[in-house]
């Protein structure tokens, strides 16, 4: 069955690690161009976004108790999404258009869509056979020119279920994590299409899977190469940085280089246009990465699988980075034996960036589930926590980490009307999806199969059109 | 270790070191049989075992009374299919004791010896209120896994309640590639070992020339010995409908067989088949990815088809990590009634889903006499909820495990409250606890 990329590489690293022919080392990467005499002007959105939103209706959900993402709740509130986008929010007194669909939503709550930060649906597609592994490319340590799109098949049925069980409506597709610098990620709608540019993010930041610990130095250690220890595992970042430091110079200068995929990723990092994502467990592992990130001039934007954050939480807080957690997952990999249940409410205590995050095709359908818990691991310790509160930990924090924060993450006019009206309370075990609006378009809704997404690989095959 | 000592350290202060007689009253008690809940219930629980539960239940004079304030009162959950005690951190060998993946025997082998009740994931699995988990060992480089146990979460040495209360095999994928890389090569290979072992039962002497053919060893053949008479129950993992439909038929050359279907992801599609055979199942509720070509049919709603069409089922996280996390256990089965409520999903009833973490693994294992309920009789795992125990934030306040008071203290409460403030007090933070 399948357990987590993160979690336990060994399976799934192992496989896709033994095939292919590496490059001797980062520098070896193939140029695509032959040396230029004039500077550089390449194409930054070579595989554009042709993602439109669906056809919409003014649609009203009212008698309705609102987290807005933020941390704001109104309770028997209303919602008036019009052409996309969310056009007010506000009490039982708010004035209501009287030619919208109205939906009543006494005894549900409504929030902003589920934004999963971490996940590696259609690169790590199901059915997960050899054929479907795409999600590493275990060839070489630093792969900074991999884009996570160029992976992701957009008929994986994962995503379907991300929606009618989970309410996610925006995620960040990562490459793996058995590399120091894995590649470029991609921020998709949860909406299916043909293509996965027809599912890409109008407009969002690129992202740059790092990682550090454990896993690129068993993967590469085990080929006796370079990195085999945590120090090593700096000094290939380190001296991978002070060569895209020169190469942006260059750039920034105007003077010729060769053109390099890489290169460019990186230089993007250190102009603050691409956004880290660092796959980091424990909190020195974390220290350093902040340490060098100085040295080179760029800023980690997320910690993922940030399991020892408790242990830092102050200095995350400091450095403005967010880090995105399990709620209970420990104990699968040494660098997860500190794992508390505690960990995410511990962050927010701190008044740090806190997400919830999956890294797994199965709790990326039950994000809620995972807040609730470490929720109630917070007030178990004493802790004042609102539900309103939590969900900031699915809403607006979520779409900070990947530079969305204006579009989507909460219920504000103006943004985008991804919304998810639940059956119930969303911190309950016993509550579902009951409709999800993206881009103001309703894509599911638990009465209606006609609402309920099956992709390609599942037509014809037993269960078709299930509930799932 | 750490936990360990400060475990045995606060027991000696706080906690009774040997079974005590107790009766929990002013309880809604959950019996754990499928039963609706009692309001104002009282289990008593003396030498170690219920001895009765109810409403108007009498309590004995001088014995200690827990008044549970109204509080959900149930039995232990029951983990039904884990390695629980077999793993501390799975991605460090030597602590791994899952699968015995370079071992030349396979039925024989027996996980009593590789269990570690001191390991930590035995106090955070018991804080979440399991209290007995089957234990099975994982599939290794032979079809059959070995023989697995039934154990309790007790904090004490003594972990086992039933040795060899199992032995595991997967068919499907997982035994094809073990066989020879198709299922042709998994039944052939299951019947001449079943067969050698039959042999070996009748004549020892005749293992020389079987075994060598079916790949066999002395030791295993003398644990399919109790698998072929129905003394050891045959956990199968299966989940394409027709692979269930093959394993059930087993049950027509090998009559004695007392098969358990672990996964069954198609298994809706075959309910009434499966309930004709009268063969439980343990279900991994949640899954519902087509994540294998044997798994095209998956659904949540599987366990609520299957109890609909008259399966016994019961509730595991096998496909999760089996290991540290059972308490998912109740998260799981919380799904299931949640699922109920979905139009055109099939769930359980409260009172079903629990019954699928406690009495009916209990049953499915073969004792449900022994534990899972709060019947007379039965093992005194008794646990005291904050709140609806299927909630995603319910936690036990209390917990029995055979009469006697657990201590519910992790290794993970200490690092947190080492770390409630991140920064260095007076001292460095080794120096705080």
């Amino acid at each position: 069955m399948r357990l987590s990329i993160a979690a336990l590489p060994l399976l799934a690293l192992a496989a896709c690690a033994s095939t292919g022919e590496a490059p001797k080392s980062a520098g070896d990467k193939p140029a695509a161009t032959a040396s230029a005499e004039k500077p550089v002007k390449f194409n930054k959105d070579p595989y554009p976004s042709t993602y439109k939103g669906y056809p919409t209706r003014l649609t009203v959900v009212k008698n309705v108790t609102i987290f807005d993402g933020e941390g704001g709740r109104i309770d028997n509130g209303s919602i008036v999404l019009s052409s996309g986008k969310v056009d007010r929010i506000g009490g039982p007194d708010m004035e209501l258009p009287t030619d919208a669909d109205v939906y009543d939503g006494t005894g549900k709550y409504l929030t902003p869509g589920v934004i999963d930060i971490h996940s590696h649906l259609g690169d790590y597609a199901s059915p997960s056979v050899e054929a479907n592994s795409d999600g590493n490319e275990a060839t070489g340590p630093v792969t900074a020119e991999v884009w996570a799109e160029h992976s992701v098949w957009p008929q994986d049925p994962g995503f379907t279920r991300a929606l009618a069980n989970g309410g996610i409506t925006t995620l960040e597709i990562l490459p793996g994590s058995a590399n120091l610098m894995g590649g470029r990620s991609v921020v998709l709608k949860n909406v299916p299409a043909r293509t996965v540019q027809g599912m890409k993010f109008p407009g969002a930041p690129y992202g740059l899977k790092m990682a550090c610990g454990e896993n690129p130095k068993r993967v590469y250690g085990s080929k006796g190469r370079m990195p085999s220890t945590r120090m090593g595992n700096m000094a290939v970042d380190r001296q991978t940085w002070a060569k895209a430091a020169a190469y942006k110079k260059k750039l920034d200068e105007g003077k010729p280089v060769d053109r390099d995929l890489a290169m460019e990723t990186l230089a993007g990092v250190l102009s603050g246009e691409i956004l880290i994502q660092n796959h980091c467990y424990r909190a020195d592992e974390m220290a350093q990465v902040i340490d060098m990130s100085h040295e080179f001039g760029y800023k980690v934007s997320a910690f993922h699988h940030a399991v020892e954050a408790y242990k830092i939480a102050d200095l995350l807080k400091k450095e403005g980075i967010c880090a995105a957690m399990w709620a209970d997952w420990w104990g699968f990999k040494m660098e997860a034996y500190d794992s508390v249940p505690e960990n995410i409410a511990l962050m927010y205590k701190e008044g740090a960036c806190t997400i919830v995050h999956s890294d797994d095709a199965n709790q990326i359908q039950r994000l809620n589930q995972e807040a609730a818990k470490a929720l109630a691991a917070g007030r178990r310790m004493g802790m004042q926590i609102s539900d309103e509160q939590a969900w900031t930990w699915l809403g607006i924090n979520p779409a900070k980490a990947i530079g969305l924060q204006d579009k989507i993450g909460s219920l504000k006019p103006g943004k985008m009307a991804d919304v998810v009206l639940w059956n119930g309370n969303p911190f309950s075990v016993y509550t579902r999806p009951d409709k999800v609006w993206i881009d103001g378009a309703l894509m599911f809704d638990a009465n209606d199969p006609k609402r309920r997404p099956v992709t390609d690989f599942e037509l014809g095959q037993p269960g078709e059109g299930d509930v799932k | 270790m750490i936990r360990s000592l400060l475990l045995s350290a606060a027991a000696l202060v706080a906690l009774p070191a040997t079974a005590q007689d107790v009766a929990i009253t002013n309880a809604k008690l959950v019996i754990g049989d499928g039963s609706a809940p009692i309001e104002g219930g009282t289990v008593v629980v003396r030498g170690g075992k219920v001895v009765a539960a109810g409403a108007g239940v009498a309590v004995p004079a001088g014995i200690e009374r827990v008044d549970a304030q109204g509080r959900y009162v149930t039995p232990g959950i029951v983990a039904a299919f884990s390695r629980v005690g077999l793993v501390e951190v799975d991605a460090v060998d030597g602590t791994n004791d899952r699968s015995a993946n370079r071992s030349r025997f396979s039925a024989g082998l027996d996980i009593a010896p590789a269990l570690n009740p001191m390991g930590s994931p035995i106090a955070v699995n018991r804080a979440a209120g399991v209290t007995r988990a089957i234990v099975a060992p994982g599939s290794s480089s032979n079809l059959f896994a070995g023989q697995g146990a039934v154990v309790d979460l007790g904090d004490d040495m003594d972990m086992v309640t039933k040795p060899r209360a199992l032995q595991y095999v997967a068919f499907g994928e997982d035994g094809s590639a073990k066989a020879g890389g198709s299922r042709a090569a998994t039944f052939l290979l299951f019947r001449e070992q079943l067969l050698a072992a039959r042999s070996y039962a009748r004549n020892p002497a005749s293992l020389a020339e079987w075994g060598n053919d079916a790949m066999i060893q002395r030791a295993d053949a003398e644990a399919l010995v109790r698998v072929i008479d129905g003394t050891t129950p045959l956990f199968v993992r299966v989940d394409r409908a027709a692979d269930i439909l093959n394993v059930l038929k087993l049950k027509g050359e090998f009559p004695g067989l007392k098969l358990v279907l672990v996964g069954a992801t198609e298994g809706w599609l075959v309910a009434g088949e499966i309930a004709a055979a009268k063969v439980p199942v343990l279900v991994s509720p949640l899954s519902d990815l087509p994540d294998s070509f044997e798994r095209l049919g998956a659904t949540q709603s599987n366990a609520g088809r299957l109890k609909a069409a008259g399966v016994d089922i019961s509730v595991g996280v096998f496909d999760d990590d089996d290991a540290h996390k059972m308490g998912y256990t109740t998260q799981y089965a919380g799904n299931l009634v949640g699922l109920s409520k979905l139009p055109g999903a099939s769930g359980l009833t409260w009172d079903q889903a629990f019954a699928a973490i406690t009495s009916v693994p209990a049953r499915a294992v073969g004792m449900d006499g022994t534990m899972g309920s709060l019947k007379a009789g039965r093992v005194g795992d008794v646990v005291i909820w904050d709140n609806d125990p299927l909630e995603l934030g319910s936690r036990p306040t209390a917990v029995w495990i055979d009469g006697k008071r657990q201590s519910l203290v992790t290794r993970q409460d200490r690092l947190r409250d080492r770390y409630l403030t991140p920064t260095e007090g007076a001292l460095p933070k080794a120096y705080d606890r």
